[in-house]
Parts: structure tokens; sequence; C-alpha cells
């Protein structure tokens, strides 16, 4: 008898996901967290909702590149910016080895350059053009480059090619790594103080745009394959001889088995897409506003629910 | 040359060490000089691309095979599951992440109480308000929950780290074999760059706290062995021998023998595990440990040096605390009460402590403030600080001196002495680094560090190491300049010894991410921030030997000293320098793993050494060039470590110094 009713109760959990009561695992569902403002505040906002939904959430702290990795195995359940230009090759290297699945873009655009602050524009007048910035060179010098301009790169790592476009462009700069994005912002905080120009790798949307308003330098357009064939652009024996892509994508990314351990909160995930003052306006709350990134998730739900309520449905 | 004569053996050895170095010395200068004329074959400057063996893709392989086909990921991700829960249920009770036994978190209130009831058990009033001073801090500038959120971890990572090192330091001590077998593992683990530990501890233990807790614990084995054997090596027999009489057994000898007349040695084991746990609280947080090292990570990200700064100080106070508890605890003798005497009174202070535990639990209950205290209501001076570091670093001759070092220290010397460096043909600097070990260590020190720098020369990463030595060097001499001055006139006092000493121990805990934005800001994205940064942590083991040795110079040799009319000058010079030496050697050989350390971490300022690769790593799909560089550091150091060392006990032992 107790053997028939156990035997019952099995078949009927067995074929419950057949019934088309598919509900999501109760366990939690991992959301990275690195370390910049609006990625912080996304993530504690994609949470809530998710939480909302009836999902279990818990947040990890990672790097923005071992995430990739984490991603694959499981171990993190999904990663709300993909930055094409930043980290588009590890996203792509993951893609490779399998394990990840791409959710779909953002509204918002991504874009990445060479870039000022605004008082740079002051001693030299021709901003944004970069033939302009060219001839004022020489305001950029330090010690260190001689009577060469100083461009400040991003990390190596990040692969930005601003060797490469200085000699395409045969512009007057030297160019210098930086080790990392704090080590930009550094720069940019000491050259503030007495208003030294200063032409630096920077991105949007970031943070930076609400501390110290600033342009994009203007490099000749970008056209496709510019980064493959000499022959287009300016230069016609060059490659990087344009500036980059203006409107590059941020995408979502998840672990590929979570659609079928937690299908609902998948759904809403493909639904889930953020614009470029939406994004400004979360790492503000945080930078500017000074909240807690979990406050601050909690005024942009209340202030937002339009937006995010049709993501639900 | 008199010490000499009188021991024949030993002087066949000192004489032909200095020759043969030279001529190593001059085989290098003269394959320099070749470079120079243009005369020597390329590949004999730098060994070619085609001979370096792809060690990176052989390990890969290894590596593979251990994780997937031998099972260890299956393992390990067993093993993760268990650390989880002891986790979840420290998480729950100190920051009340909601798991069993979900009645955490506890208040504020009762976690500083119970803390200064127990400094006060330790070492007294200093204690206990010292104690309770670092969490009212910490609660009053609304750093509490992240605070608790590392200190959830760190209660895991230390006692596993105490318990491993324990019990491998005891393994060690009973077989010969292992201990052969342990030492150079230890050696290279401890050399090893932090962001090689980072990688595998992600993949075989899950990112986020599981995997912080391992690479904690695994940083902060190494001393906790070294010292239960060291102790446990030095119990006189006589003890022992009292305890065979008494007809222990083997295990109970163990236990109420040799552990006990260990203790001393085993507590500083003890305290420099909480400080290893300590000095990775930042690091751990690029593979997920929470609280103070991750929201550290984002303020710096942010550019909020002010925030930062703060968080910076809540790591020093814990730090400062929990060093000094637990050195009080190494020197509080056990309490012995007489036959008879009730539970309570034997237990006073764990009485009082559990009643101040319970009684701020309880008002925690009624008064949200003792409970929590949140951002808003906190007082945090973040804003201000950015505005004071602003204003200092904008003063007329703080930009002024800072551009003269630009322009002269780092385009006149450093440039050109790593344009030097890195001109040099492999074999030279091979020879150079081998003469130097012949000279100081001897033959098998030589021997050794030929192996590991053609080792390095074989990982293909040559040019990077040499930039990465070139830091170290510069970084180093430039910490002896700076501080052998410094520490000799600390040392002329007891006084400013101790407050030097302190300096010392907040420079160490200070988490060294900090030094890397007031660097820049400074310097600028140039090598000499980079050296900068490296200096103020090399500058600290320096200070603290250099005191250390000449605080413990022999009384009586000083004596002898003045009582033949010695100048200070003279004192200083000819007779407690030349005593010391020996125990600065120490400081300065740690001087040099310090480098190696932070050099690594320096590469966020913007290098192109061998921790730039590094950090590219960290992507997290390439663990066999991440070894490999990190092999390449630890090989290095090592060879530093080796000779420095060999040559610290000689001097030691010639001057007649104990060990």
């Amino acid at each position: 008898m107790k053997k028939t009713t156990t035997a019952l109760v099995a078949g009927v959990l067995a074929a419950l996901p057949f019934a088309g009561f598919a509900q999501d695992s109760s366990d939690p569902i991992v959301i990275p967290i690195h370390n910049w403002s609006s990625q912080i505040v996304m993530s504690n906002v994609v949470g809530q909702i998710f939480e909302a939904n009836g999902n279990n959430v818990e947040f990890v702290t990672t790097d923005s590149q071992a995430v990739y990795e984490s991603v694959r195995l499981g171990d993190v359940t999904l990663e709300m910016e993909v930055w094409e230009g930043a980290f588009g090759a590890s996203f792509r290297a993951a893609m490779e080895k399998g394990g990840i699945v791409d959710v779909g873009d953002h509204d918002a655009v991504t874009r990445e350059d060479w870039w000022y602050p605004m008082w740079t524009k002051d001693a030299c007048p021709g901003l944004p053009d970069w033939k302009a910035l060219n001839e004022c060179a020489a305001l950029f010098t330090t010690a260190e480059t001689g009577d060469k301009g100083r461009y400040l790169d991003g990390p190596v790592d990040w692969l930005k090619h601003g060797a490469e476009r200085v000699e395409a462009l045969d512009m007057n700069f030297t160019v210098v790594n930086a080790g990392s994005a704090a080590a930009l912002w550094a720069a940019i905080g000491a050259a503030e103080a007495d208003k030294t120009p200063i032409v630096v790798f920077n991105w949007t949307p970031n943070f930076a745009e609400a501390v110290w308003p600033g342009e994009f330098v203007e490099f000749p357009e970008w056209v496709e394959g510019c980064d493959k064939d000499p022959a287009v652009g300016p230069n016609p024996n060059a490659l990087y001889d344009c500036g980059n892509p203006a409107k590059g994508y941020m995408k979502k990314a998840a672990w590929e088995g979570m659609q079928e351990k937690w299908p609902s909160a998948y759904s809403i995930l493909e639904q889930i897409s953020f614009t470029n003052p939406q994004i400004a306006q979360m790492a503000k709350m945080v930078d500017i506003d000074e909240m807690e990134p979990e406050e601050a998730a909690e005024v942009w739900l209340e202030e937002n629910k339009d937006v995010w309520s049709a993501w639900v449905n | 040359m008199s010490d000499a004569t009188t021991q024949a053996p030993a002087e066949i050895a000192t004489l032909s060490r200095p020759r043969g170095a030279v001529l190593l010395v001059c085989i290098a200068i003269f394959l320099t000089a070749l470079q120079y004329t243009g005369l020597l074959p390329a590949a004999l400057h730098r060994l070619p691309e085609a001979l370096v063996p792809n060690f990176a893709d052989w390990l890969d392989a290894i590596f593979n095979f251990v994780k997937d086909d031998l099972g260890l990921l299956v393992l390990t991700r067993w093993l993760t599951e268990i650390l989880q829960w002891f986790l979840d249920v420290t998480g729950n009770l100190f920051y009340g992440k909601r798991r069993w036994p979900n009645i955490g978190p506890i208040p504020w209130t009762a976690i500083a109480a119970a803390a200064a009831v127990l400094g006060y058990y330790l070492g007294g009033w200093k204690m206990a308000s010292l104690a309770a001073a670092t969490f009212i801090w910490t609660a009053l500038v609304g750093q509490w929950s992240i605070a608790m959120q590392t200190m959830s971890v760190l209660v895991i990572a230390a006692p596993s780290a105490f318990v491993i090192g324990l019990s491998l330091g005891i393994a060690a001590w009973k077989s010969p074999a292992f201990d052969r077998g342990l030492k150079p593992v230890l050696s290279v683990l401890q050399t090893l760059p932090f962001f090689t530990y980072l990688l595998p501890a992600v993949i075989f233990f899950k990112v986020g706290p599981t995997a912080g807790a391992v690479a904690t614990t695994i940083y902060a084995i190494p001393p906790m062995i070294l010292m239960t054997t060291l102790g446990l090596q030095k119990v006189s027999p006589e003890v022992v021998e009292a305890g065979h009489m008494s007809g222990c057994t083997k295990l109970q000898l163990l236990r109420h023998v040799y552990l006990p007349s260990a203790r001393t040695e085993i507590l500083v084991g003890v305290n420099q595990v909480i400080m290893l746990c300590l000095a990775m609280v930042v690091l751990t947080a690029f593979i997920g440990m929470p609280g103070l090292g991750a929201k550290l990570l984002a303020m710096m990200g942010s550019f909020k040096l002010g925030r930062s700064f703060e968080i910076g100080i809540t790591i020093v106070l814990l730090a400062v605390t929990l060093d000094r508890m637990s050195k009080a605890w190494v020197a509080k003798q056990p309490e012995h009460f007489e036959r008879g005497t009730p539970w309570w009174q034997r237990h006073f202070m764990l009485v009082i402590g559990t009643a101040a535990f319970v009684f701020f639990c309880i008002v925690a209950q009624f008064f949200e403030l003792a409970s929590e205290i949140g951002r808003r209501q906190s007082l945090s001076m973040g804003k201000e600080m950015d505005v004071a570091i602003k204003w200092f670093l904008n003063i007329e001759w703080v930009k002024a001196s800072t551009h003269f070092m630009r322009a002269f220290v780092n385009v006149q010397i450093l440039i050109p002495f790593r344009n030097f460096l890195l001109s040099i043909p492999t074999p030279a600097v091979i020879l150079l680094v081998t003469a130097f070990a012949l000279w100081l260590g001897g033959r098998r020190q030589a021997i050794t560090a030929a192996i590991f720098f053609s080792l390095v020369a074989l990982s293909g990463w040559w040019d990077r190491s040499m930039i990465t030595l070139y830091s170290v060097i510069s970084a180093v001499s430039l910490a002896m300049l700076l501080g052998l001055p410094i520490a000799i006139l600390a040392a002329r006092s007891e006084k400013w010894s101790k407050r030097m000493l302190l300096v010392c121990d907040t420079a160490q805990t200070f988490p060294s991410f900090i030094y890397l934005i007031p660097a820049i800001m400074l310097f600028g994205i140039t090598d000499i921030a980079v050296i900068f940064s490296i200096l103020i942590f090399a500058m600290v083991p320096l200070i603290r030997y250099t005191i250390e040795g000449l605080r413990t110079v022999p009384l009586e040799v000083i004596e002898a000293a003045e009582m033949s009319g010695a100048t200070r000058m003279q004192r200083l010079i000819k007779v407690e320098l030349p005593l010391a030496l020996p125990t600065m050697a120490v400081g300065f050989n740690q001087a040099i793993m310090f480098a190696f350390f932070m050099v690594i971490i320096a590469a966020f300022i913007g290098t192109q050494d061998l921790g730039q690769e590094l950090q590219r790593t960290l992507a997290g799909t390439d663990l066999g060039k991440n070894f490999v560089l990190g092999i390449c550091v630890s090989l290095m150091a090592l060879t530093f470590d080796l000779t420095i060392l060999k040559w610290s006990s000689d001097r030691k032992r010639l001057l007649g110094l104990g060990e």
C-alpha cells in the first residue's frame, strides 16, 4: 500500500513540469557585483525585481573580467553589463568555451575613445577636432614625454590601440598606459587642481561625466573594417586610423542553465533593457548623492514603476 | 682575514668565493661590452622565441587532466558545499544573511562589549579601550555591516589556517622526510604572487566568500606550520622525560607535554595567521570576498579617496587590535586556582563577558541605534577628507618637489637604469646574479641562483621579469636610503622605537591599494609612482629589523665600547651596526620579499612588468600562463631569499649571536 502511494507521488511530481507548472527553482540566483556604481545599482534593481517575482537572490562581488569564467561554470547566474569594448573579448572567449548565453542588448549604447575634461578646451579652443588636438600637443607634455604630448590610454589588456592610432594619424603624442580605471580617475583628479590640460581614455556611460564634464575627441568617423583593412580610413597604409565606433553594444549574458532552472526569471531578464540616461541616473545616486547601492535601487524602482512593470508582465 | 686563518677549512671557501664571484662579473661585463659593440650574436642576447618551451600549454593540459579526468573538481566542489554551510552560519550571525540559524545579525553593541571584556581579560584597561574603540569607530562611520561581512569570512578562514597549519607542523616535526618535502613548497607559497592563488581558488571553490576563504587560508598557513615545528623542536628533553615518567601515551605526550611547552611559538604563529588574513581582505575582493575589500575597490573605482581612507583605517584598527590581543595572549601565563574554587570564580571574565553580551542583545531589541547604525546616521568624514587630500596635493612646494623628482629622479636615473638593465644580455644577468649568490651565500646558493634565473629565461618572459626586478631593486635601494637613517635615529631611545614600530604596523596593515591613488596624484602614471608605492611597503621591515637589531646589541658590548672611549658615532659604526647587521639582513630580505609582493599590485598604476601580465590572466582563461608568470616572480624572489638568509645565519654564527 505504502509503496504504491510513494510511486504515485513520485509519478505526479515527475509529470509536473509537463503539466505546464514549470516553476523557478528556489536556489538563489547569483548576481555579480563589480567595482563601478552603475553596475552595482543596476544589479540591485534587477535583484529586487527578481525577489518581487518570488525568486531568491544572492549577490557576489567579483572581478569584472574573471566573472565570465564563473558564469560559464554556473557559479554566477548572469551578468548585467557586458560592454562591447571592455569585456567583448572575455565574453567571446567564454562563449567559445561554452556555458554562457547572450540574452540580448540594452537600449544603452557605449562609447569609448579619447576624452578630455572641459577645462582642457579653454587652453585648446579648436577641440573636439582631432587635428586641433594635435596642434595643441605641446600643452600635454610631461617630464617623461619630452616635447610630445601625453595621451593616457586604458590598461594594455583593454586593447584600445592608442599607440597604433597615434602612428597611423602621425600625431605628436606619446601613449602611456594606465594600469586601472582608478589610475585614470586619479590622473584626472590630479589635473583638476590647477586645470592642467589632459587627454585620457574614457567611456560612457559612467560616473565621470557627472563629476568632470567633458567631451570625446572627434576622430575620423569609424568605418567598418578600419581595424582590418589598411585601405579604409584617411591613411591608406595603416590600420586604426579612425575613431572607435560611437555606438558599441551593452549586452546581458547568462549561464546557459538559467532558462531551465529559473524560466520565469529568465524571461524577465530577456525583457530588461536600460537606457543611457537611466544608467547615468543610477550612477549619480551613488556617486554624487552618496546613497548606498541598495537604497539607490529601491528609490529607482519607486520612481520608475512604469519602466520596469512592463518587463515583469 | 684574521678570522679565516684560524680556521683552515673555512679559509679555502672564503678565499675562493670572492674570486669566483669576480670572475663571473668579469665575464658578464665582457658579454655586455660585446653586446654594446654589436658583436654579440642575437641568440646570446635574448633566448630565441623558437627555443622557449610552451610551458603554459603543458600546464594547462596537466591542469585540465587533474581537474576533470582525475575528478579533483568534484572533490573540491563537495568541500565547497561544506565550507558554504559554515560561511552561511557565520554570515547569518554577523550580518544577517538569510540562512540557518536565522537569528542574526548580532547587535554591534553586544560585539563591542564582548570584545572590550576580552581585551580587559588579556591586557587590562588599555586593551579593553582599544578593542571597544575599534568596534565603536567601525559602527559610527557606518561600516559595521561591511566590516562584519569581512569578519564572517575571517572567523572561518583564520581557525582553518590554524588547524591545518598546526597539523602539518606536527607532521613535519614527526617526520623529517615530510619536513624536507614541505619546506620548498612553503617557500614557493610564500613568494608566489597572490594573483596566482586567486584564479585556481575561483575555479575549484566557486567565486564568492568560499574562494575568498580558501585563498586567505592558503595564504596564512605557511608561518603557522613553521612556528609549530620550531616550537616543538625547542621543547627541552627534561620536560619530555617527565612526561614519559608519568606514563603518558603518545597522544597524551603531545597534548599535555609538547603543545603546552611550545605554547609561545604556536601563539606567535596564531598572531601571524591573523595578520596575513587581514592582509588578504582587499585582494580577495577580486574573487568574491564580500565586505571591506569589495567596498574599497568600489570606492576607488569612483574616485572617493576619503571613504577609501576610512575603510583603510578600519582595517588597520581591526588588525592592530587583533594583533595586540593575540600578542597579549602570548605573554599571558595560564592562571591556576586552588582546588575547590567555584566555577564562576575560575571563569569570572567569561561570565562578565557573556552577561554584557546578553545585556546588549536585549537592549538592541528596544533601541534601534544600539543594533544598527545606517549610512544616514553615520559620522563619515569622507567628503571632508577628499578636500583635505586635494588641498595637500595642491600645495606649491609639494608640487614643486614632485615635479623635480619626476624631472630628475625619473628621467635621469630610473629610466636610464631600466633601459640599461634591459640592454644587458640574458646570460650576463644570470652570471651577475650567480656571482651575487656565490659571494654572499656560497656554492649551493650560486648553483640555485643560476638554475632559477635560467628557468626565468626559459619561460619566455625575460624582459618583463627584468622590469619587475628593476622596480624591486630601485625601490629597495631607495627604501634603504630613507629607512636606515630613520631606524638608526629611532633606535636611540626606547620611546621613539616604540612609536616607529607602531607606524610600521600601521603601514603594513593599511591596504596597499590606497597608496596607489596618492602615488598617482603626486607623480602621475610613471615609474616613480610605482616605486614610491613599493617603497612605503618595503621600508616597513627594514625599519623594524634595524631597530630590533640595534636594540638587542648586548649591553656588555656597548659598555665595553663606551669604556674604551668610543664616541657615539664610533660606537654606532664600529660596534652596534656590525653586530646588528645579520638581523638587519633579515629585514633587508623581507624588504625584497615585500617589494616583490607590492610590485604586482603596482600594476594597477600602469607598468610593463610581470604584474601587468598577471592582471590580464584574471579574465580566467589562461591558467597555465598565470602559473608560469607567478613562478617567474617566485623564482626571482627565492634566489634572493635563499642567498641573504644563508649569509645572515653564517654571519650570526661567526659573531656568536645564537642560532
